[in-house]
Parts: C-alpha cells; structure tokens; sequence
C-alpha cells in the first residue's frame, strides 16, 4: 500500500493505533508510544499535525444516536436547480440541527435528488418540523424532496485502514 | 444515564485535547476527577451508548476516498445482502432505510480507484445495483448531538 504525500509510515502507524479508539488510561498518547516504540513528545506532535491538516477531523466521543434519544434520524433528499445548489447548500448546511449536508450527483431515471441533509430528532414529528424548515428556506427552489428514515444501523465502524 | 454523563457527551464531541492528561483537562472542564470521567467513558462505550472515543480521520485528507452508495435489496435476502455488504472492511457505516433503495452504506479507501473495485465487489456478490453518490461538495458537517435530561 502506497503511503499518501502527506503523511508518513510513522502517522500511518498512529492511524492504524487509533482509528479504533484512545486507551482510557491517564497518559494515552504515551501509551501508544509506548506501543509503537515511539518518543510521547513526537506522538502528540503529530497527532497536533494531524489535525491542523485536517486528516483529524476532531478528537472526542462518538454518541451512539438511538442510544442517546435520536430515534428520528432522516435522511432529507432534494431535487433543486443546479445553478443554484451552492447558495442553497451553504445556507442549509448553517441550520443548527443539520449534520451533514452535500451536493451528490443525480442518478437518473432512478434518482432526481441532489442535495442531501441529514436531520436527527427525537421524533419523526420533530424531524419533519426540521424539514419543513428546510422547505421553507429552500423556497420556489424545491422541485421535490422525500426523507429517508433509518430503521436499523445495519455497520457503524468507522473508518478502517489496514496495518500494511 | 445522568446529568454528569450528559455533561460528557454534549462536552466531549470534539474537543478531548492532544496533550499529556487529556481526560484530566477534559473532566476538570466538566467538574469531575480524571479517574471518575474514565470510569464513566468505559461504562457508556460497555452500554453502547458510545460507539467510541477517540480521533474521526478525514480518509480524503490523506489521499483516501470516501462515497455514499445504495442499494435495493429483496426482502427475503435482505440480512444475507447486508452481511455481504458489512463484510467488507471498506464499508464503515451501513443503515437500512425506509426506500425502494433500502440499503445506504459509506465506503471508505485509501485510494479513489478502490472506490469503483469494492462497489464492483458488491455488485457481484450480493446480485444487486450499487447506486454511487460520490459528493460533489461538502456544505456542512459538523455531528455532534446534543443529550437533553
């Protein structure tokens, strides 16, 4: 496996020892260098690299949805114009109760949509109160949307990258 | 699960540090001892109400492709399908949903030309179409949920 331009064997390394977790332990990062023989000081050096370029996204826990009380989590599919997908994207995505929201390409005959904006809530009543608002800012540009609930997390892993 | 639990996750989402003690900085931030915020990490991951803690990597960031791909599965194959799909360590996330595409999985490589070889992969293995919805454009994505009492 070909190592990216922008990290190392030695981050490859540190990816593959965390990608599945910390240790929950006082000193994790010293012992993770202590797992890969490595000096503490330069795990922490790294890790703070790999974050400011972006390859961390964030360091923090991971809620389960359904187990904190998301049991609505919708899937919010849109159909609107390409020329004006950008704007309306930037301005969806600002709305504090989307996770998630991306430009995807259409698949037609079969699929129209291409925005997609993900909306959690307790209730699919509290979800489709969300969607209403997304209709709303989305205005005369709506051309046809539909919500995909989620009914069962079928694989919730995470990112895997192999030791090789 | 109580008021200090749901301090930890609507406080910890992003924001464990990189330093020596991260977990001391982040219970003193919450207002607990280090051995205490510890012990309650390990008892919500053992409950599931973590699926873990630790750093999310961005895979394009370093030189990986990500894509959101779906698929019909029949009803009476479904759980055979899904066991196909989730067999494959590039598949990080999978979900049923409500849809004639019931099926909606993020795949994840290290390499863009993965991408088309896993959903090939499952093509030919589960006898289903894969729909791939590369993004585009990236909005907006920040998840982090907040737990109410």
């Amino acid at each position: 496996m070909s190592v990216p331009h922008n990290i190392d064997a030695v981050d490859r390394a540190l990816i593959v020892a965390t990608q599945q977790g910390l240790p929950l332990v006082a000193r994790p990062y010293h012992a993770i260098a202590e797992q890969l023989e490595l000096d503490p000081e330069e795990v922490i050096a790294r890790m703070r690299r790999l974050l400011e370029l972006g390859v961390i996204r964030r360091i923090g826990v991971v809620p389960n949805h359904y187990a904190i009380g998301y049991r609505a989590n919708g899937m919010s599919v849109w159909d609107v114009p390409d020329e004006v997908i950008d704007e309306l994207g930037e301005r969806v995505g600002q709305l504090e109760f989307v996770s998630h929201c991306y430009r995807r390409p259409r698949r037609l005959p079969h699929w129209r949509y291409n925005m997609f904006a993900m909306v959690h809530g307790k209730t699919r009543d509290e979800v489709e109160e969300k969607v209403a608002q997304i209709a709303e800012l989305l205005g005369e540009h709506v051309r046809d949307y539909q919500i995909l609930y989620s009914t069962r997390i079928l694989k919730k892993t995470g990112l895997r990258i192999s030791g090789g | 699960m109580d008021a200090i639990d749901r301090a930890i996750i609507n406080s910890l989402q992003g924001d464990l540090p990189v330093c020596e003690r991260p977990y001391l900085e982040a219970a003193q931030r919450i207002g607990i001892g280090e051995d205490e915020l510890l012990a309650r990490l390990s008892s919500l991951l053992e409950r599931k109400v973590l699926t873990r803690i630790g750093p999310l990597y961005q895979i394009e960031r370093m030189g990986g492709a990500f894509t959101l791909a779906a698929l019909s599965a029949p009803a009476d194959t479904y759980e055979q399908v899904a066991e196909k799909v989730n067999a494959l360590p590039e598949v990080a996330h999978n979900y049923a949903r409500e849809h004639a595409l019931n099926m909606w999985f993020v795949v994840a490589t290290e390499t863009p030309e993965q991408i088309e070889q896993v959903i090939a992969r499952i093509e030919r293995e589960t006898g289903c179409e894969v729909f791939n919805f590369p993004k585009s454009r990236e909005y907006f994505v920040e998840l982090k949920l907040k737990v109410a009492p």
